[in-house]
């Protein structure tokens, strides 16, 4: 909630001015039945034409006053929501997307969507209806609680009393809602997850012809969120009918004390009368704060959702010269000694940064490239090979260790500086739903040439050629109206086309054929001689020419040089070359 | 439907707002009874709220005899009935309360069901075209919408009624000729909200897509999230967003902001009654049509009857929201569905493996053909590898293989009936498949791998597991077979995550088999032992295998060589390498 309140101060003027406004407007609508209430108690008996006319007139005025008080008041509060939440999703935004990487596994997707989406709507409405709503309700009550104690401070003590208890209602079904309310957003967070994972694996379901199992499986979370969702609003449908309760009681008893008081002499019969008018104004308040309560309870617990991603530490610090380690020898890229494992997978809550049970996923590497210099990688699935990359582009921060780049602690670079060194393509790499054009390009500023060269030497100019409209053309979601081969030469364009001083590979040639994938590498090496590149690979073909190669097993660096080299001393080396290019041998 | 190039908006289509309120109403319809008894509790109780304070008149005016006089018996009387009165009309509140809010959750239940069993029946086309973030947000986003308007507005709206028709009845009975003040001003508001709503109506359209745009587009983002990163490309999509954010903050904006001077000046207009009342009742005073008191009561039942009416304006713009949100729904729940199996389709059972095609020709847009006069034979147990340069069509040999997409010509048949003449699931059951896209689901490893067969048992899976040589790697988790993997994988690799795929496929028995580039991101030593399993696995089925290794389809009892959608070469490794032709290059290529 605090969240909430926090990005409306920089409009609180704004808002003071909409509350201001609802403030008048409340007055004025006010004054109308006095008006009316005069002309029929007062004009009306004196039979005075004119007066009544002009009675009428004001009277008439007053309602335009009120309609346009009133309209503005609500424009005005339209306005500032609208700011307040395009701000905080806008915020929301900016910090997911600069999320680390263990910072966003902890979350999951699934949640950081439905954070971005359905709780910034409850937010939104929440800023919007707090500024009307809390103007006229303590008016209505505060008022209505003067005026009676000018009438009969006895009968309005009666009154006073009632008030506590309906707060303690209020107060207590709150306390208790916002973790319902918590216990909703998450199992939406499930109805969500269950359908994106069947929008996302279709095929399969149909394949297996798993439709009727899916329905079931989607009927039990939706069942779970029905059931939450009705738990919830249970709770927080009890204060309004309690609170009416207490007030008639309340009203009841001033009826029998009144009637005890009028009795006695102490009091005038028609004070009961008036009484009861304001009784209703006091109702009107009381239900109205509860109205308030009930709907920052919702809000609440979609605020602390989103201040829960807001309040994520910034986790990768940049270190200073000092702090910095200092790399022990030349070379352009150094994992010196490095150590690493990833916090827990899966569970969704920020506690889990830094996790508890880990399991270890580098032991101890070490290799230098230099400058224009090739890496190839290769081995086992799970081994680590994609964890190198995350760790040299900063993605996780090392355990032990270190990793150089340039002569620079990685954890020492701006993010952007570090990234901006890099043209990389990762394993299941992402085709936006855009033209090519943007698609390569890609936010950065690449003249057309760059961008015809890069297509070129991918490999993909001629595909694209004949594509409607080219680099023009518009890829569909995930790049479904373009086959594997196309999406991961298209990426692979985008890597080159900043001409990047690193060129990261990560298994992204292994949709296309080996003619395609020979002439593509072909391609890198005459024309990107400075880049220095690093390729992860499954075959061996693709990785036998380069400079030097990482044999990975289990975390482990098991063998390490050139080609000839691994054939001599890297059992495991010799092994999967031998099955691979066993039919040529 | 959004499509190619519309990104930046969406086209509006012509709506329908009665038709999606009674679409609305046809839901409502299963629970027609507990609403009958709600709405006549609304009545009930509206009619405990007025007897109150008729109640607490008599208390009152009993308590009025003046000092000493007091009739305490009376007073108590009343009070009772009174206290009565209220609790009664509370109780009764509480349970209209719980019991709409109860039938508008299970009404909505009831359509994210409809929306989710809707998408299993869908083609899987539908999904290649449309944003997951736009499907999801009319779940989470547009039936919330519908579902909080049901919760409140439609007792609101009988309350309403009751309490207008109620004291237009009174004020009639009081005097005729000051309704006629009513007159003019009734129509006024009628004619005026019916005037916004034609105008807010799309504007609450637009809001909801405009919603619906952005969800998609925070899905799409937050999915690359990583490459965005490397790119540093954060402060361009931030800026993409911000375009997006700012639609739809605007679309809410522009809604809202007309939809908030609806409330006021329908107030105003009933202000502007009450105000003719005055005028045109002093008038009457004076010529003597009416006295006093009348005035007065007349007074008091116009400001109950334009209460509601206030409220009215509200709630319209609130079921305004509401219908737009639900036509997103119901437009959802309208989209072609896969077409119906033929009448009386057969069921294929234990089938032999026997496929054909003939003569098929396919494009997934209409006119533009990808795959031209395919022509295959699978006799049972052999293995057709499938060849060629990416994007020359082996995909989608596989999507109509499947019946994901039905072919433009020609036909296919599987065991001599043509696959269009037997039911889909039959069909479908025939194959086990492994995709290029693995698939997990947020669930337990067993889950995962028993997806394919119901109740399996811990030692099937777990034999699948060994063949699929993912058992060690199970073994080393903290829970076994009982971890869970979250839907995004968390540090399950892509190849990890293929393994239990092909785990999955094990288990799943069938005589048919289909591999597309599935062992493509299984480093080659896992792979030599998957390709025993596989082999294994693969013997007396029939299987259709695209893989770019070519080692992987040497054993093949017949190769297609595909290029730009034809069939340019058949036959076995050696007869191929015999032929020098499109085969041989592309073989050599790898020794490049």
């Amino acid at each position: 909630m605090k969240l909430i309140f926090r990005y409306m101060k920089p409009y609180a003027k704004a808002i003071a001015a909409v509350m201001g406004l609802k403030l008048a407007a409340t007055m004025v609508e006010l004054l109308l039945p006095y008006i009316l209430e005069h002309i029929i108690d007062v004009t009306v008996p004196t039979g005075n034409l004119m007066q009544i006319f002009l009675w009428g007139i004001l009277m008439i005025l007053t309602a335009v006053a009120t309609r346009q008080l009133n309209v503005t008041a609500n424009r005005g509060a339209v306005e500032n929501a609208h700011n307040v939440s395009y701000n905080i999703r806008q915020d929301l935004f900016i910090k997911t997307a600069n999320l680390s990487g263990s910072q966003f596994d902890a979350f999951g997707l699934p949640s950081l969507i439905s954070r971005m989406t359905s709780d910034s709507y409850n937010v939104q409405s929440c800023a919007q209806s707090l500024q009307t709503l809390c103007v006229r309700a303590p008016i209505m009550l505060i008022g209505g609680i003067l005026i009676t104690m000018t009438m009969d401070w006895v009968l309005s003590a009666v009154l006073c009393v009632m008030l506590p208890i309906m707060l303690v209602v209020i107060l207590s079904v709150s306390r208790y809602g916002i973790p319902l309310y918590n216990k909703v957003q998450e199992s939406l967070d499930d109805v969500v997850r269950v359908m994106r994972e069947n929008i996302t694996g279709i095929r399969v379901v149909k394949a297996l012809s798993k439709a009727d199992y899916e329905k079931r499986r989607f009927a039990a979370s939706n069942d779970a969120m029905t059931r939450n969702d009705i738990k919830a609003s249970t709770v927080m449908a009890l204060p309004g009918p309690i609170m009416q309760l207490c007030l008639n009681t309340g009203l009841t008893l001033v009826v029998f004390i009144g009637a005890v008081r009028v009795n006695n002499g102490q009091m005038n019969p028609g004070v009961i009368l008036a009484f009861l008018t304001y009784f209703n104004m006091v109702l009107q308040g009381v239900m109205a704060i509860n109205r308030i309560f009930m709907m920052i309870s919702k809000a609440s617990a979609s605020a602390n959702r989103i201040a829960l991603i807001m309040a994520a530490p910034q986790d990768q610090r940049i270190l200073t010269e000092q702090e910095a380690k200092k790399p022990s020898g030349d070379g352009f890229i150094r994992f010196e000694h490095v150590n690493f494992s990833y916090g827990e997978a899966g569970t969704a809550q920020a506690e889990a940064f830094g996790g508890s049970s880990r399991e270890q996923c580098l032991y101890d590497i070490d290799f230098t490239i230099k400058k224009g210099e090739s890496l190839g990688i290769i081995g086992p699935t799970g081994c680590g090979k994609t964890t190198i990359i995350n760790l040299l582009m900063r993605f996780y921060d090392v355990e032990d260790g270190g990793v150089f780049v340039d002569g620079r602690d990685v954890r020492s670079y701006e993010k952007d500086e570090l990234h901006q060194k890099f043209g990389v393509v990762f394993q299941n790499d992402m085709v936006f739903n855009d033209t090519l054009r943007q698609n390569i390009s890609f936010g950065r500023d690449i003249p057309e040439e760059g961008l015809k060269k890069a297509t070129e030497d991918a490999m993909a100019a001629e595909y694209i050629a004949g594509l409607d409209g080219g680099l023009d053309y518009m890829a569909d979601i995930k790049g479904a109206n373009l086959s594997g081969g196309q999406k991961q030469r298209l990426l692979i364009a985008r890597a080159l086309a900043a001409k990047p001083e690193i060129l990261i590979l990560d298994d992204s040639s292994s949709a296309l054929d080996y003619k395609t994938d020979a002439s593509l590498r072909k391609a890198v090496f005459e024309n990107y001689g400075g880049t220095t590149t690093i390729l992860i690979a499954q075959r061996v073909s693709s990785v036998m020419n380069m400079t030097n190669i990482l044999v990975m097993d289990n975390g482990r660096c098991i063998g390490y040089g050139n080609h000839e080299h691994l054939l001599r001393t890297c059992p495991e080396y010799r092994d999967i070359f031998n099955t691979q290019m066993g039919a040529l041998a | 439907m959004p499509g190619r190039g519309d990104r930046g908006g969406k086209k509006e289509k012509p709506r329908d707002a009665k038709k999606s309120l009674r679409r609305i109403l046809s839901y409502l319809n299963e629970y027609r009874w507990p609403v009958i008894v709600l709405t006549l509790c609304a009545f009930i109780s509206n009619f405990g709220n007025l007897l109150g304070p008729n109640f607490a008149g008599k208390a009152i005016h009993a308590a009025g005899a003046g000092a000493g006089k007091v009739d305490f018996d009376v007073v108590f009387f009343y009070g009772k009935c009174m206290l009565a009165a209220y609790l009664a009309s509370g109780l009764l509140t509480f349970f209209i309360n719980i019991g709409m809010m109860r039938v508008s959750r299970n009404v909505i239940r009831r359509m994210r069901k409809d929306v989710f069993d809707k998408l299993m029946t869908l083609p899987v086309g539908f999904f290649d075209r449309n944003q997951a973030g736009d499907i999801i947000s009319r779940v989470s986003y547009d039936i919330d919408v519908v579902g909080t308007s049901l919760a409140t507005d439609v007792v609101q709206i009988i309350t309403s009624v009751v309490t207008v028709v109620g004291s237009f009845i009174m004020m009639c009975a009081i005097s005729l000729p000051l309704v006629v003040c009513m007159l003019v001003t009734i129509p006024m508001a009628i004619y005026y909200t019916r005037y916004m709503g034609r105008r807010t109506r799309p504007l609450y359209s637009k809001r909801s897509a405009a919603y619906g745009h952005m969800n998609g587009f925070v899905e799409e983002m937050f999915t690359g999230q990583k490459t965005i990163l490397a790119y540093a490309y954060e402060d361009g999509v931030c800026e993409d967003f911000s375009r997006i954010n700012h639609e739809a903050a605007d679309a809410y904006r522009d809604a809202d902001t007309l939809g908030m001077t609806m409330g006021p000046t329908v107030g105003f207009i009933n202000n502007l009654g009450l105000s003719l009342i005055g005028l045109v009742g002093a008038l009457f005073y004076l010529w003597g049509i009416v006295d006093l008191g009348q005035i007065s009561s007349f007074v008091l039942y116009s400001r109950k009857f334009s209460g509601p009416i206030n409220e009215i304006a509200n709630i319209i713009n609130e079921i305004y929201s509401a219908l737009a949100a639900a036509e997103r729904v119901f437009r959802l729940l309208d989209e072609p569905e896969e077409i119906q199996d033929i009448y009386q389709a057969k069921v294929l059972q234990e089938v032999e493996g026997d496929v054909e095609a003939k003569n098929v020709s396919f494009g997934y847009v209409p006119g533009k053909t990808i795959l031209h006069d395919l022509n295959l034979k699978a006799n049972p147990g052999q293995t057709i590898a499938i060849v060629g340069p990416t994007g020359a069509g082996k995909t989608t040999i596989i999507n109509l293989l499947m019946r994901f997409y039905d072919v433009d010509e020609g036909a296919i048949y599987v065991d001599g009936n043509e696959i269009r003449t037997v039911t889909r699931d039959s069909l479908r059951r025939t194959y086990a498949m492994v995709l290029q896209d693995t698939w997990v689901f947020r669930g337990t490893i067993y889950d995962n791998i028993a997806y394919g067969k119901e109740g399996a048992s811990m030692e099937e899976v777990i034999a699948a597991a060994k063949a699929a040589r993912i058992h060690g790697y199970v073994m080393r988790l903290p829970d076994g077979y009982r971890t869970v993997i979250s839907e995004d994988g968390g540090n399950i690799s892509k190849g990890q995550k293929q393994l239990l795929t092909i785990a999955r496929a094990m288990l799943y028995n069938t005589h048919m088999l289909i591999l597309d580039e599935a062992t493509s991101n299984v480093d080659t030593s896992t792979e030599r032992q998957v390709q025993q399993a596989m082999r294994q696995l693969m013997a007396g089925k029939t299987c259709f295998v695209i893989a770019h290794r070519l080692s992987t389809i040497q054993n093949a009892d017949r190769i297609l060589v595909v290029d730009h959608g034809d069939v340019v070469e058949q036959g076995t490794h050696e007869e191929l390498m015999v032929q020098k032709g499109f085969y041989y290059k592309l073989y050599a290529s790898q020794f490049e």
